[in-house]
């Protein structure tokens, strides 16, 4: 179960962070949100695996760890207030600049495709 | 209690000061000695018990578990500074109110001058290392801004930035000496660090604390290969030469050396670094001064020259020397203050300090002529003056010093070489700016003496040359000896203050410097000349190329580190982080813990398989977008499964809402950017992306797994016990939430608010066309919103809102709240955005979620702050039972209000990020939702 679960959290983790070093603003935020749920699994998982023993009072007889489930609970709306921040920042640019570059110069590169042979789908 | 006003007084008097500017020169100067008297009377109940070898310490904690304490400490030695910066304070108060003009900014200047006073006087009478850092860095600072007084002038900021920035590199280097110290003794405090110095010679770490705490004070006290500061600080007004560049700052890094004298002297390194650096000095700034044209120059190559004497004599390291540093640092003080004010009265009156236009002022102002040359000749060592006694002491003392074979006729050599140039600047002085014929074109002429009570503070001066130098012991003596005894730690050696000590070599040397000098005077064209054919070195031009090549070093070096590339930051920062956690993970070394592993299930592992696939799938198709988005919402799905999975119902009811809103919004942007990410990279590119990514999920995989199978103790027990009877609810996650870590939440919402506001001010009024179709030459579909999607949305309405509203009441002791409530609710009213339009709702729900923030966070806040009223902490939560038909029995807690709170934000902010986004369109009432949603 925990090789899985770390397996798991590694997979999220390597996806995000190749996503995070595109050059472009959209799979920048994908790689984000990828990386986040990564983390947010990470975090929950200090309390370790529990089965059956969610922290409502009086249904289980043993208990999961209820703090880092208030934490990630809490990280999970945040995150999603970064992700749209983030969203934004890249609509802004798109805007002002007419491209989606993270670097912020200007593109050489075609936005729309005339050949399908330069993008491997 | 005493000495700390002692310190804090000339700061009060700084902020005063300059209320009294408007009354004139006259009560400004009046007002800003006050700090310096109250001073004077304060320390005077004390001498008795000083003059005896006492010591008075007076501590207040400040910061101590760093070690930084208000301890200040009043002995013979921090006296004879204490005295030296209060009277000559004074005096220069007097001299600057005549030098200074009516239209000039007075109270600038005074304010300026008194600051500087209290940092002198917080450097002399800390007792903590550390606070005397602070005050020596004040010092600095404030010297910083008295030489650019005349701001307007470009060599006074030049010089002032020079000056800058050699003592304040300086003081860094001091901190590092002190710190180290700290770390040999065990604590900043004086009384522990001297009476360590055993321990402290013979650590390892003693060259390096050595090295720097000199560096610091080398830096300071001007020494070579440091000294071209002084110089280049003439800039000042003279009042500021004469305090600072005679009297007090320049005699900081002096008074360092003799404070820390039993601490550090006394071994080979501190005999080598601070002689040679003493006599180098000694004979440069000797030299240098002949030769100089300028009336200050002369004199402030001579403080280099004199300055440099006395840390010969303190290098030396006999007890008999430091007695005579001692001695010369108070007659230098005197006769090199007076000589400033005689250089700033001739300035004043003749509008030029260039000696070879300032000549045969003895015809119109005899009466300065006489104080100066008195002053002079105690500068070159003439008998009756106190200049000569401290230089007997010192010509004995070069004799005295014991170094092997040829070595030992060094120090007598160069001191009476020193000397012969001493002699031969005096001479200059007296001779080129008061006879050798007549003025040439100077700009004031004829010029006149200054007014009365300007020549006041030079006549007190003089005259105590002439006491010092005629009646040393009645003099000066108790004084000298209460502070020799404070350097010494009480070991004061056997010394006479007398006119004559007979016929001996001491005296020959003088004798010797002295005719020496006059011939040399006689014979100054040919030094001139001589001098003449080297290329002078204009150490400000160096200075500033040296600044400039630093700045432009350090500037190549941000812009390679910041080369404004995202990409570039975004793979150093993964590196770096992969780096940092290398070495744990490999001192790691067995991946699975003691508890081991448990066994999986199938549907478990089915979801993690899926879950697995699809986070690779996003990344390896993130070129097409939409298909990258779809993948990643399932990702998202899976992981809220995950959280259901492993006893978190509330984590997986929040990421199940944050999930649907996620992926709304990432729809939307994705409307108005182009819906193909283009090939840039190259193979080699992205073949080192792939490898980067993988290392980061095999260590994220690793850490992982080696922290899942390790027995772990957690506080939760805590919280678990007290959630019923302390929060009143049995859902634990929620109660934590709302009433453990409530003001965590309230800082998270607070958080969310600002994301939502700062959405909405970055698309204010930005306007966005989205493309005309999906890039493949489709155009979007003409039916904007579907009709089976309206008819479904509305009914479903009310009842999203009431199970919202369930799912909030029950949130204390159900899986639910504030926050996954609001979350279904915005999901709710999203859904009516996206089925008819913003429009079409915006008329229907006339909302301003700015204002269903702002009502958030204020129940938030009143909630917290509600339990003042009844005289509990902030947040303190109370409850009681209510029960209703259907929902049952739940509780009703003041920390419902909060969770209201945390509703109505997280509705708030979800709303109006959303809402922004799809009012970027120019048509955004009739633009096409793409994909059909």
């Amino acid at each position: 179960m925990e090789l899985v679960y770390a397996l798991t959290i590694g997979a999220l983790t390597a996806s995000g962070v190749y996503l995070l070093l595109r050059a472009r603003t959209f799979p920048v935020i994908v790689g984000l949100t990828l990386l986040s749920y990564g983390v947010n699994l990470f975090l929950f998982s200090t309390g370790r695996l529990v089965t059956g023993g969610q922290p409502i009072l009086g249904s289980t007889d043993s208990y999961s760890d209820p703090l880092p489930q208030a934490l990630v609970l809490t990280a999970i709306v945040i995150g999603f207030a970064m992700t749209a921040f983030v969203v934004v920042l890249a609509l802004r640019k798109q805007a002002d600049h007419h491209d989606d570059h993270v670097d912020g110069r200007e593109s050489s590169a075609r936005l729309l495709p005339e050949d399908e042979e330069d993008y491997d789908r | 209690m005493t000495l700390s006003l002692v310190v804090l007084l000339p700061f009060l008097g700084a902020i005063a000061a300059p209320l009294f500017a408007q009354a004139g020169r006259t009560a400004i100067a009046i007002a800003s000695s006050v700090p310096a008297l109250v001073a004077l009377m304060a320390l005077f109940p004390y001498w008795k018990r000083l003059s005896e070898g006492g010591v008075l310490v007076q501590t207040y904690d400040w910061m101590p578990s760093i070690g930084l304490s208000l301890s200040f400490r009043l002995d013979g030695l921090s006296l004879l500074f204490a005295l030296l910066i209060l009277v000559i304070g004074l005096l220069i108060i007097l001299y600057a109110r005549y030098y200074l003009k009516p239209q000039e900014n007075v109270g600038k200047f005074y304010a300026l001058l008194l600051c500087f006073k209290g940092a002198m006087l917080g450097i002399v009478l800390s007792s903590n290392l550390l606070l005397m850092l602070v005050f020596w860095e004040l010092t600095s600072l404030v010297s910083f801004l008295l030489i650019s007084f005349w701001n307007h002038k470009k060599d006074a900021r030049r010089g002032a930035r020079m000056a800058l920035a050699v003592t304040g590199g300086g003081g860094l280097a001091l901190l590092a000496g002190i710190l180290l110290i700290g770390r040999i003794v065990g604590s900043y405090e004086l009384d522990d660090v001297l009476a360590a110095a055993d321990l402290i010679k013979a650590h390892a770490l003693y060259p390096f604390a050595l090295t720097l705490v000199l560096l610091g004070a080398f830096t300071k006290s001007a020494q070579f290969p440091f000294h071209f500061w002084l110089p280049h600080a003439m800039q000042a007004p003279t009042p500021v030469s004469a305090y600072l560049h005679s009297a007090t700052m320049v005699k900081a890094g002096i008074f360092l050396m003799a404070r820390l004298y039993p601490a550090l002297a006394g071994t080979e390194q501190w005999f080598y670094m601070v002689s040679f650096t003493g006599m180098a000095t000694l004979l440069i700034g000797a030299y240098v001064a002949l030769f100089k044209h300028d009336l200050k120059g002369l004199l402030a190559h001579s403080t280099v020259s004199h300055l440099g004497l006395i840390t010969l004599l303190f290098g030396m390291g006999t007890r008999l020397a430091a007695v005579a540093a001692l001695f010369h640092v108070i007659n230098h003080a005197i006769f090199k203050a007076s000589l400033f004010m005689a250089a700033g009265i001739i300035d004043h009156e003749t509008g030029t300090r260039d000696m070879r236009r300032i000549n045969g002022l003895w015809r119109f102002m005899p009466h300065t002529a006489t104080l100066a040359m008195v002053a002079a000749s105690s500068m070159a060592g003439v008998p009756l003056l106190n200049g000569f006694l401290s230089k007997e002491m010192f010509f004995a003392e070069s004799l005295a010093l014991n170094l092997p074979g040829f070595w030992a006729y060094v120090p007598p050599l160069i001191a009476t070489l020193a000397g012969i140039f001493a002699v031969a600047y005096s001479a200059r002085f007296i001779h080129d700016v008061f006879f050798n014929g007549k003025p040439v074109d100077l700009p004031i002429y004829p010029p006149h003496e200054p007014p009365r009570y300007m020549k006041i503070p030079v006549e007190i001066l003089v005259f105590a040359c002439i006491m010092v130098g005629m009646f040393p012991a009645i003099s000066i003596g108790p004084l000298l000896y209460a502070a020799a005894s404070a350097t010494l730690a009480g070991d004061v050696p056997d010394y006479q203050l007398a006119l004559m000590h007979g016929f001996n070599l001491p005296l020959l040397m003088s004798f010797l410097a002295f005719f020496g000098g006059l011939l040399m005077y006689s014979q100054r064209q040919r030094f001139f000349d001589f001098h003449a054919r080297f290329k002078e070195i204009d150490e400000k031009a160096v200075f500033e190329k040296v600044a400039m090549r630093m700045e432009d070093l350090a500037s190549t070096f941000t812009n390679k580190l910041e080369s404004g590339s995202l990409q570039r930051y975004a793979m150093l920062l993964v590196l770096s982080a992969i780096a940092v956690a290398w070495r744990p993970i490999e001192e790691l070394g067995v991946f699975i813990g003691a508890n081991g592993l448990s066994p999986i299930d199938v549907p478990t592992l089915i979801g993690a398989v899926v879950l697995i696939l699809c986070a690779i799938g996003t990344a390896a198709m993130h070129r097409s977008r939409f298909d990258a988005l779809i993948l990643l919402s399932v990702v998202g799905l899976m992981v809220a499964l995950a959280f259901a999975r492993f006893s978190a119902p509330d984590l997986a009811m929040t990421q199940l809402s944050v999930e649907v809103v996620t992926i709304v919004l990432l729809m939307m942007a994705l409307y108005y950017m182009p819906s193909w990410t283009p090939i840039e990279a190259s193979w080699p590119r992205r073949l080192r992306d792939i490898a980067i990514a993988l290392v980061a999920g095999i260590g994220m995989t690793l850490i992982t797994l080696a922290m899942l199978t390790q027995p772990f103790e957690s506080i939760s027990g805590y919280f678990l016990e007290h959630s019923k009877s302390g929060g009143g609810g049995t859902n634990v996650v929620n109660v934590i939430l709302v009433d453990f870590r409530g003001f965590d939440t309230l800082g998270e919402i607070t958080v969310l608010a600002i994301a939502a506001l700062g959405i909405y001010t970055l698309l204010k009024n930005t306007q966005l066309a989205p493309p005309p179709g999906d890039g493949h030459g489709h155009p979007w579909t003409r039916d904007a919103y579907p009709v089976m999607l309206r008819q479904i949305a509305r009914p479903m309405l009310p009842l999203a809102l009431m199970i919202s509203l369930y799912i909030f009441l029950r949130g204390h002791n159900m899986p639910g709240g504030g926050f996954i409530a609001g979350l279904i609710t915005s999901v709710a009213l999203v859904l009516q955005y996206i089925a008819s339009g913003i429009q079409w709702t915006q008329a229907r729900i006339p909302i301003r979620y700015h204002n269903v923030i702002g009502l958030g966070l204020l129940f938030a806040a009143v909630a917290g702050a509600g339990s003042y009223a009844f005289g509990y902490p902030f947040l303190t939560s109370t409850f009681g039972y209510i029960t209703w038909p259907v929902v049952g029995k739940f509780e009703v807690a003041s920390a419902l209000v909060f969770d209201l709170g945390v509703y109505l934000t997280v509705i708030g902010a979800t709303l109006l990020a959303l809402v922004s986004l799809g009012n970027l369109s120019p048509h955004s009432a009739t633009t096409h939702i793409k994909g059909g949603l």
